[in-house]
């Protein structure tokens, strides 16, 4: 046994993680993709009825609200990252100096990454309340005008756009942060002894060399933020009159608020396709870039 | 070789799955028998459930902070142990929904909204039927009294011929108004819907952040409050076995909510449920609120509201067909189908609907179904007459349901919630009711399939 052990090493060690993904990981995406081939309404009495593709056809051919919510989810998730990379850019090369307290202000910046969602999402709720909340407060005693903020169709997901960026653009930040720190010193001599200003240094020094810790943030957080669920469905839960709902917020509602479990399984499985196609186009777009 | 070693390493894998689950199959079927529902052999008269655990979900609710104090009392006289998990009304269906499904017996007793919930759920065969046990003279005692309950709310938790839950709270929709700024103003208290409109009208001043009427403007959750304007219209949700969204009374009906949010609500009404509505009436920022009379605590109690000794209650207005409201059950008690123990289950139930405690949590504030806890002095001793009186006579005239009668009631109402919005945005209804109106009945067409 022990013999057998030693021998087969490389696949005894590996074992448990591959098991736990298969578990964890594979058996439940492989139950969605049965379900979505299904009529069901969970119920333990009427067993899923096979219908085919009959959910996919439904959702890509007929479904507005479908297609609607594709569209937010992309509108989000491209208005948040560009949004947190250049100010995260921006806030990087301000931390890249040496003045006192930065250590404490680095700290300070991971409270929103730390903070819960959705003790999040009920501060927010409070501050963008039109009547009562501080926003439209403080935009008042500055006269401007005022925003009906999370209650208009209008200004709704960009509201949640803004709430997205203040709680992930420190992420960004850190990451690019590291990047800057890591860099070597040579070229900014270089440059220096060439005579470059202090733009030009940036520009044609620091930024291409950044590119490729800027592109695998951005891989990582727009992953995420296709994914969001938890500050839109405790601020909004999708609306007002569905404004704000994308892709996660509609495959909830199909699933826990019609009961249609094979629609809402369908729903994932092209949510799940979309991800791994944006994932697999940023990898390419940047390996692009690096070659 | 190479296949033969990859085609190994696969198999062990899988076997070392299979393993792992088996072993986690193996541990829960250990533990079942130490918490199965037998009652203790010792001393089976006294404490029939001593050592018992049972795991009770319950709504975030007035009726359930006030049964929580109790539990330990109950506790004491059962030997059992209620775990109580308390949750928000939405978050309470998706627990269940996940649980339930799993049907693994984690969740004994839980609250339920039988317009909401009741089909669907007796679809899925989540509910065990309670006459097995109401009407088991074993298992319940005649002075628990099955007839004390009035008859509209047990038929409203009856699917099937089966009773799927002990009804606890009922309501009915009123007007709220602040009586101070009416007597201040020379308003009269709404008796019609043209007078409702007229006194929003007079009582609204933007300019100084006060609006003349709040009500909920979420799509889905207006349903239910649009639901009286509806029948007090001459409107219904179904007709014949047909929607009828689209109908003359149904589009006034519609238009009257809309306008009275339109026009005199407050910004960002879209976005609001019946808490910020009440938040809003109780924060003296509306004169006027429509919703049930269960939620008054929210804008009467003195930690909750700054306006809570002038706050008027009224019976809903009439419209063309005069007052309609809704008088519904909007919370009951079940037990899971899937439950171990149900006799434990059902014996918590019917502690919580014994007629004690239904008297102490309509003393507290919560309207119950019993006759004999509107008929206690002590029932209705620490509620506002005025309150009392609209109760009453709203639940005499009131409609048994507030929404439609389907199974599906989510997507029903989200597509009528669509109208409710477009009407609150002033924008013309006619196209759009309509167009709801053709896909509620294919919703309707696809359940009665």
């Amino acid at each position: 046994m022990s013999r057998w052990i030693e021998k087969n090493l490389k696949w005894v060690f590996p074992a448990p993680a591959v098991i736990f993904i298969v578990v964890m990981m594979a058996f439940p995406i492989l139950y969605t993709a049965w379900i979505s081939l299904t009529e069901w309404s969970m119920s333990a009495v009427t067993p899923a009825k096979f219908i085919g593709l009959e959910n996919y056809i439904n959702l890509l051919g007929k479904d507005h609200r479908f297609w609607m919510s594709v569209w937010r989810t992309f509108y989000f998730t491209g208005l948040a990252l560009v949004g947190e990379t250049l100010i995260g850019l921006v806030l990087a090369v301000m931390l890249n100096r040496d003045f006192p307290g930065k250590n404490l202000l680095k700290t300070l910046f991971l409270l929103p990454m730390v903070a819960t969602p959705v003790a999040i999402g009920m501060v927010w709720l409070l501050m963008f309340e039109p009547t009562i909340g501080y926003l439209n407060h403080f935009l008042k005693s500055l006269h401007l005008p005022q925003s009906l903020w999370l209650a208009s169709e209008g200004s709704a997901l960009a509201s949640l756009v803004l709430v997205d960026i203040w709680q992930w653009t420190p992420m960004m930040a850190l990451i690019i942060l590291a990047g800057l720190v890591s860099m070597p010193s040579d070229p900014f001599e270089a440059a220096e002894v060439d005579g470059a200003s202090a733009w030009q240094t940036f520009w044609h020094v620091t930024l291409p060399m950044l590119r490729p810790t800027i592109g695998m943030a951005v891989i990582l957080r727009s992953i995420d933020a296709l994914k969001t669920f938890d500050i839109i469905y405790s601020m909004t839960q999708g609306g007002p009159n569905y404004a704000t709902e994308t892709l996660n917020l509609y495959g909830y509602n199909l699933g826990f608020g019609y009961f249609q479990m094979g629609a809402a399984s369908s729903l994932l499985m092209i949510f799940f396709a979309i991800v791994m196609g944006v994932v697999i186009f940023m990898n390419w777009a940047r390996k692009g870039a690096l070659s | 070789m190479k296949g033969i070693r990859r085609s190994l390493a696969a198999g062990l894998t899988l076997v070392m799955a299979a393993g792992l689950v088996l072993t986690g199959c193996a541990g829960r079927t250990e533990e079942k028998p130490t918490t199965t529902t037998t009652p203790a052999a010792s001393d089976p008269a006294k404490k029939p459930f001593e050592g018992v655990e049972i795991r009770f979900l319950a709504s975030q609710h007035p009726w359930t902070d006030t049964v929580k104090k109790d539990i330990a009392e109950f506790e004491k006289q059962t030997g059992m142990k209620v775990n109580m998990e308390v949750l928000a009304e939405g978050n309470l269906t998706q627990k269940l929904t996940v649980e339930l499904t799993a049907g693994t017996g984690t969740v004994d007793v839980f609250m339920q909204r039988p317009l909401q919930e009741a089909k669907q759920f007796e679809k899925n065969g989540w509910y065990a039927d309670l006459n097995t046990f109401a009407k088991d003279a074993k298992k319940t005692p005649a002075e628990w009294d099955m007839n004390d309950f009035h008859k509209g709310p047990i038929q409203a938790e009856t699917v099937n011929g089966h009773l799927v839950g002990i009804p606890l709270v009922t309501e009915q929709q009123i007007i709220y108004y602040r009586k101070d700024l009416f007597q201040e103003k020379g308003v009269k208290v709404p008796t019609t819907m043209a007078e409702l409109e007229e006194a929003a009208k007079k009582l609204n001043d933007p300019s100084k952040d006060f609006y003349g009427i709040v009500m909920r403007g979420q799509g889905n959750p207006a349903v239910t409050q649009f639901s009286s304007f509806l029948y007090s219209m001459g409107g219904d949700f179904v007709k014949d076995g047909k929607f009828t969204m689209d109908s003359p009374e149904a589009l006034k009906a519609f238009k009257i909510y809309g306008d009275l949010l339109g026009k005199y609500g407050p910004p960002g009404v879209l976005n609001m449920h019946w808490q910020q509505a009440s938040a809003l009436m109780a924060q003296g920022k509306a004169a006027m609120w429509v919703d049930a009379n269960s939620l008054y605590l929210n804008v009467t109690a003195p930690d909750k509201s700054t306006v809570g000794d002038k706050i008027g209650f009224a019976q809903f207005p009439a419209g063309d067909k005069g007052s309609a409201p809704y008088s519904i059950t909007s919370w009951g008690l079940s037990i899971a189908k899937s439950s171990k123990k149900q006799d434990a289950a059902w014996e918590f139930v019917k502690w919580a609907s014994s007629k004690e405690m239904v008297l102490k949590t309509q003393a507290a504030g919560n309207p119950s179904a019993r006759a004999s806890a509107w008929n206690n002095p002590e029932g209705t001793k620490s509620w506002p007459k005025e309150w009392v009186e609209v109760a009453k006579k709203s639940g005499e005239i009131g409609k048994p349901s507030d929404r439609p009668l389907v199974i599906n009631v989510g997507k029903a109402r989200d597509l009528i919630g669509e109208i409710i919005t477009a009407a609150i945005g002033q924008k013309d209804i006619a196209a759009i009711a309509k167009d709801r109106n053709v896909k509620l009945n294919e919703l309707l067409a696809e359940e009665n399939k």
